[in-house]
């Protein structure tokens, strides 16, 4: 069995080029800002980034200038306010024009459907009435070949590359995770090529011992990454807390654009690794976003022999 | 906020609180966002909807979270809900299924038929405001049975016309939402933090049904676009009991973020 196993920076060089659709998804939870800011690090640019919620990854991403279009469900920092980089590019144009393709959760969630099962379309009772379908031309009605029915459909979607953030996997790329589960599966079957990244690999046995946790097979991913706390400042469950902090700070800072690229440049391209990001983060950060603890009960497979 | 309401000893936002509880007497199954909506659901859990069960579009059912969560997806929402599941089938299973008795929404814009609008201000090609788009509330809107919507009373919001129509309520009135297919009955209730109203017309048209103490519906109709229309004998809202207001305070927003600031 070949061990997948690279460092972030191979990941990225590897597998993530110019001009290709990137969906490092993750609904508020296992978002990889560490992918995020190597692919910033290595300059790419003309990518299309795909999110339900843009969060503040897209945002700094696209204030870098990475992308030249968004597809999207959700334009907010959840639970803070606007993303002030992306509304800048949507209503100034600045740094660069950003394309928007915009969907609702659903819709976005039924793409990844129909690209993860290889469908032309996934229907769903949603878009009646509203003016989604007539700014967005992906996003069609049909009429049901039982009954008649009017229902909205949306086309499948299948992402050049996923970047997936879990809490552990084993050097096949064998992963689990627990907590809000989102479309990390639904979008790691869809895309074209898959890129996890984990708290911890662990050895082969920890996930046979609890298969029903593992969402992503190895089978489908090509590079299994280990970056503690690579989600920050948004978290992993049980691992750390997210760092509502940073989010309402970025709220206030993102604002002024030249904040945004002294951030950039302090943070991203100042920055080797994410160990050094981590170092400069500092131990009263990692202190204040960890959780307490709150364990499952263990449960019987059972051995059958 | 009002000098007679802080006279009263409360604030508009408890009482919007307290009028969100309420409403949501005997509900089993919610859909709630965050903020004051939140402290809404678990005033109702301690009062009038011991069975209430919170639902997040992020995939959790039955959230018993441990602090005011900030966003929708806050990890104190997993850690001892009943159930924590994909989107897809959080959206497939329990919302297009039908079994969210109640959804409270809020936006940027709304009409006088409860349609609502979060997506621009201006025109979509070039929007002088990017909003931040429908999230789950388009579809939200469609297939919750009823839907309450908890917002400040504003003129800026309560509008003629729309900039754009992300989310259906009644549509244009009368049998237009059941006539298009939309399986959820739509907009009940809008809370906010003067007066409460509701559509129970045959026109489905925003009717103002109560003011809060001390307000008046000069000040209301200030507040509102288009004519207001008003239900006669017009009431007030009752007050919040020591009780709610206890629990609001003591218990589930001592800090009083939502309750005490202008966050509604």
């Amino acid at each position: 069995m070949v061990d997948k196993s690279l460092t972030l920076r191979e990941a990225i060089a590897t597998y993530v080029y110019d001009g290709m659709s990137v969906a490092i998804e993750g609904f508020t939870a296992f978002i990889c800002f560490a992918a995020g800011h190597e692919i910033i690090r290595q300059r790419r640019r003309d990518l299309t980034l795909i999110r339900m919620t843009p969060d503040l990854i897209y945002d700094q991403m696209v204030a870098a200038g990475v992308a030249s279009k968004l597809v999207f469900s959700y334009l907010g920092n959840p639970g803070v306010g606007a993303l002030h980089c992306l509304r800048r590019a949507v209503e100034a144009g600045t740094p660069a024009p950003l394309e928007l393709e915009e969907y609702s959760h659903y819709g976005l969630v039924g793409r990844y459907i129909a690209g993860a099962t290889r469908l032309p379309f996934y229907p769903l009772r949603s878009y009646l009435g509203s003016e989604l379908p007539e700014v967005n031309e992906h996003i069609k009605f049909i009429e049901s070949p039982y009954g008649g029915e009017k229902i909205a459909v949306v086309p499948p979607i299948n992402p050049d590359i996923a970047i997936l953030h879990a809490q552990r996997a084993d050097r096949q790329g064998n992963t689990q995770l627990w907590g809000l589960l989102g479309t990390q599966k639904e979008v790691a079957f869809a895309a074209s090529k898959v890129i996890v990244v984990v708290e911890e690999i662990v050895d082969e046995a920890v996930i046979r011992a609890d298969p029903n946790r593992t969402h992503i097979p190895g089978l489908i991913v090509d590079a299994v990454v280990q970056i503690p706390y690579g989600a920050h400042p948004s978290y992993v469950q049980g691992y750390y807390d997210r760092d509502n902090a940073f989010y309402i700070a970025w709220d206030e800072l993102s604002r002024d654009p030249q904040r945004v690229q002294d951030w950039l440049d302090e943070w991203v391209y100042g920055i080797a690794d994410h160990g050094e990001y981590l170092s400069k983060l500092g131990t009263e950060t990692l202190e204040r976003i960890r959780p307490g603890s709150a364990p499952a009960a263990a449960v019987e497979y059972g051995a059958y022999r | 906020m009002s000098k007679e309401m802080l006279e009263r000893g409360y604030t508009p936002s408890e009482l919007m609180i307290v009028a969100a509880a309420r409403a949501l007497s005997g509900v089993r199954t919610v859909f709630v966002g965050v903020g004051l909506p939140n402290i809404a659901c678990n005033l109702a859990q301690h009062t009038v909807a011991p069975d209430l069960e919170l639902i997040y579009e992020s995939g959790v059912y039955g959230a018993r979270p441990g602090r005011l969560p900030l966003s929708i997806g806050d990890p104190t929402l997993v850690t001892g809900a009943t159930s924590v599941i994909s989107m897809a089938d959080l959206f497939g299973l329990y919302l297009q299924c039908g079994l969210v008795e109640v959804a409270l929404l809020g936006g940027a814009q709304i009409d006088r038929f409860g349609n609502l609008n979060t997506t621009i201000i201006g025109s979509y090609a070039h929007p002088k405001t990017r909003l931040p788009g429908s999230g789950g509330a388009c579809e939200i809107a469609i297939n919750a049975q009823r839907v309450f919507y908890i917002m400040q009373l504003k003129r800026r919001a309560f509008v003629n016309k729309l900039d754009f129509v992300t989310s259906p309520g009644h549509l244009t009135g009368g049998n237009s939402r059941p006539e298009l297919g939309v399986p959820g009955r739509g907009p009940e209730l809008v809370i906010t933090d003067k007066a409460i109203f509701n559509f129970e017309n045959a026109e489905r048209e925003m009717q103002l049904v109560s003011l809060y103490p001390g307000v008046t519906l000069e000040q209301v109709q200030a507040e509102v676009e288009w004519q207001v229309r008003v239900v006669e004998p017009l009431a007030e809202a009752s007050a919040p009991t020591q009780e709610e207001l206890h629990l609001i305070r003591v218990q589930l927003d001592p800090n009083g973020m939502y309750s005490r600031g202008g966050n509604a």
